[in-house]
């Protein structure tokens, strides 16, 4: 029994039951082709999420995205005042989280790469695209920089989804993905 | 000391019981009991509260965070840890007829652990630490929520000690003969893994406790999250170790189930020692600063070898019943064991339950959610509380109850008072957390955040309407947390009103089913399998569980695969 010492003394001499070595061979291969799922998927598949990141000052990134703002808004959101930025494809682009803001409001083109800079002002927030649904961690003091590839047109909101204080659930933005 | 060395021998099982050890198993069962209630009535406000239905109450934002931090500190930290410090002291002492070392050491402990506990509560109510169970940094709470924290986690190390010390005592006197049981070394695990866990703790919330005070600067908010999930999910993993033992424990002294093989159970167990600790991993998935080759290697328990683990667990528990049931004459037919077993003892169906849940609710949605590139679709959505329902909840709580319907009698020495209630309890609880779990992982697969008080956004100056799929989710999630309550009041219920008004048993008895043979220390059985080398029912469950888990796999890669390309 599992609550007494073992009978015999030698337990581990012991000789297997060929249907525990059966599921043991399957389990472990099982696990084998996991691991191996998820280095295939860098080749060949298309979602991976970058392995490119810089540490950052706050005030340099928030200047970056300012200085980005500037450039390339295009109008503004209704009458929140909040700018919506048209970005040439191929370009950088910023987004800046803080207390409870995503700013700017972007404006992508169908399948154009971008390379989006994700950095924190203060606390940690979560980046969830939806609904499409991809999910990244925002930290301060990181620029997390990914290429990413609108595959179809509409709006799409980013909602906060690592708690950030009280003002959590209020924290929305907008990407808007236009056709070419 | 004289205390030291008083037993009296329990007549259902014949060990020699030491008495400061069976009172500290029960001032640890009885504190763990209590934060399970106070931490269970948090957790139905919180999912009535994201429920969205008008005709429930809802908790107002401030208060819901903060509740939400308690919830899951008593819950998951309290209830667990108090239970797991009560599983220890029963494996050492109890199972090797030996007797507990210094129990003021482990008073001391127990009494760190009781302070830490009801200080973080405080800390809460006092509304400057709504920081949530994990605390991330730059977010700060006030210091003496991590102080608390550091006194439990120190409190809870010293009753690892003890336990340690125990194990030697026993091998000096010599109190068992050959190696220390199965169960016992299922809790050698789950302590090993308590050490590395509660020193990972240790190293990350003593710095922070000093920079919420103004001795530090500043913590990287990326080294505290690596180093506090050293923390976080290994501690999760002293729990799969526990409720593994448990499981075993109840099969053996229920239905007198014996391990297929010691060898391939404690290799298991092993596996779980070697590799289970990587999985900080799981919580860095989309981070920055932390490459994919690292992220691959650990996420996976190197080649999932902890994994494999719980594989092999998953076959050789329902393996060790079968065979037991088998060799009492229910041999007809693939499953007769199965409809046969003792379905109305609380003990036997609660770890049924457990076993079943954990490994198709939990374990499966573990596995894939820890998948790098899936995380993308789930990370910080409702699919991670979805899963570690179906693990904490569905898997380690409901074999910690199952367990205490054999506790009540045999430590307690009370038998259980409403039997009725008992025996529908914990599939009531079950179901209700079946639901809770499946609910949240699908509100999760169609992007619901977690940790969010407001899934309409009402108060937000940019709109977004999740789909009205998920609210259906959401609304089913609080109809089966209040099921799930029922059930945890039930099992409230029972223990306390069995403890304090339940018969006094004194003498020969019963616990809840008919015991097994008696151990009786030097007694010893054969292996489960010697006799009975086919057990066809496990095969055919074990075969269900696998292609559940390879196309619920697959599947996923799908999801992912349709999202916004990346790179």
């Amino acid at each position: 029994m599992a609550i007494a010492p073992p009978e015999r003394r030698l337990w581990w001499k012991e000789p297997l039951d060929k249907a525990e070595i059966i599921w043991i061979t399957i389990a472990f291969l099982w696990g084998v082709v996991m691991f191996l799922a998820m280095i295939y998927w860098h080749i060949v598949g298309e979602q991976n999420l970058s392995n490119e990141a810089y540490r950052i000052d706050p005030e340099v990134f928030a200047a970056k995205a300012e200085e980005m703002t500037e450039k390339y808004t295009v109008r503004e959101e209704g009458d929140t005042g909040i700018p919506v930025v048209h970005p040439p494809p191929g370009s950088d682009v910023y987004l800046i989280s803080r207390l409870w803001e995503w700013w700017p409001i972007l404006e992508l083109e169908k399948d154009q790469s971008y390379r989006l800079h994700l950095s924190s002002m203060d606390w940690q927030h979560g980046f969830s695209l939806q609904p499409t649904n991809i999910n990244v961690q925002v930290h301060p003091n990181y620029d997390l920089v990914m290429t990413i590839k609108p595959n179809e047109a509409g709006t799409f909101s980013v909602v906060c989804n690592e708690f950030c204080g009280i003002g959590h659930h209020t924290m929305v933005g907008r990407i808007y993905v236009t056709e070419r | 000391m004289a205390a030291n060395t008083a037993f009296r021998t329990c007549p259902d099982t014949g060990l020699k019981v030491h008495l400061p050890a069976q009172a500290l198993i029960k001032a640890n069962a009885v504190a763990a009991v209590v934060f399970l209630l106070v931490g269970g009535v948090l957790g139905l406000l919180v999912a009535l509260t994201r429920s969205e239905l008008d005709f429930l109450p809802a908790l107002p934002a401030e208060s819901f965070y903060a509740v939400l931090t308690a919830h899951g500190m008593d819950v998951l930290l309290f209830w667990i840890v108090f239970f797991e410090m009560a599983v220890l002291y029963f494996a050492s002492a109890i199972l090797l007829n030996c007797r507990l070392a210094a129990p003021w050491l482990a008073w001391v402990g127990f009494v760190l652990m009781l302070v830490g506990a009801i200080m973080a509560n405080v800390a809460v109510i006092q509304g400057e630490s709504s920081v949530m169970f994990t605390s991330y940094v730059p977010m700060k709470a006030a210091p003496h929520f991590y102080l608390a924290l550091i006194l439990f986690a120190v409190g809870a190390l010293i009753g690892v000690g003890v336990f340690f010390a125990t194990l030697v005592i026993a091998r000096e006197e010599r109190t068992y003969e050959g190696s220390v049981p199965l169960v016992t070394f299922g809790a050698v695990t789950a302590a090993i893994i308590a050490v590395f866990t509660l020193a990972s703790g240790a190293i990350i919330l003593i710095p922070t406790f000093l920079w919420s005070l103004g001795y530090i600067a500043h913590i990287d908010s990326m080294t505290y999250k690596l180093v506090w999930w050293a923390m976080g999910h290994s501690s999760q993993q002293i729990n799969v170790s526990a409720h593994v033992a448990v499981w075993y424990a109840i099969a053996a002294i229920v239905l007198g189930a014996k391990p297929l093989s010691e060898k391939v159970s404690r290799s298991a167990f092993l596996l779980y020692i070697l590799f289970l600790q990587l999985a900080s991993a799981h919580h860095l998935l989309v981070e920055p600063g932390v490459s994919s080759e690292w992220k691959i290697f650990n996420t996976s328990y190197a080649i999932y070898l902890a994994v494999l683990g719980s594989l092999i667990h998953g076959m050789s528990v329902p393996g060790a019943i079968e065979a037991a049931q088998r060799g009492k004459g229910y041999t007809r037919g693939v499953f007769e064991w199965l409809t046969k077993a003792p379905w109305g003892n609380p003990a036997f169906s609660g770890m049924a339950l457990s076993l079943v849940m954990f490994g198709f609710l939990g374990g499966i949605s573990g596995v894939v959610m820890g998948t790098e590139q899936i995380n993308l679709i789930m990370h910080n959505t409702l699919y991670v509380p979805g899963h570690f329902h179906g693990t904490v909840v569905a898997g380690t709580t409901l074999a910690f109850m199952a367990i205490t319907y054999l506790v009540v009698p045999l430590i307690f020495q009370r038998e259980i008072l409403f039997p009725k209630m008992a025996q529908w309890q914990p599939y009531v609880f079950g179901l209700g957390v079946a639901g809770i779990s499946l609910f949240m992982m699908g509100a999760g697969t169609l992007g619901v955040a977690r940790r969010h008080w407001d899934s309409n956004f009402s108060d937000a100056t940019l709109t977004f309407e999740y789909p009205a799929a998920a609210f259906l989710m959401l609304g089913l999630n609080g109809l089966f947390a209040i099921m799930a309550a029922v059930g945890g009041a039930m099992y409230v219920v029972v223990v306390v009103g069995s403890i304090l008004f339940g018969k006094r048993r004194e003498g020969a008895g019963e616990p809840a089913q008919q015991p097994a043979e008696p151990p009786a220390g030097a007694a010893v059985g054969s292996y489960g399998n010697a006799g009975t080398l086919h057990l066809p029912g496990t095969y055919v469950l074990v075969g269900v569980f696998f292609v559940a888990f390879v196309l619920y796999y697959f599947v996923n890669w799908k999801y992912l695969s349709e999202v916004w390309p990346l790179s």
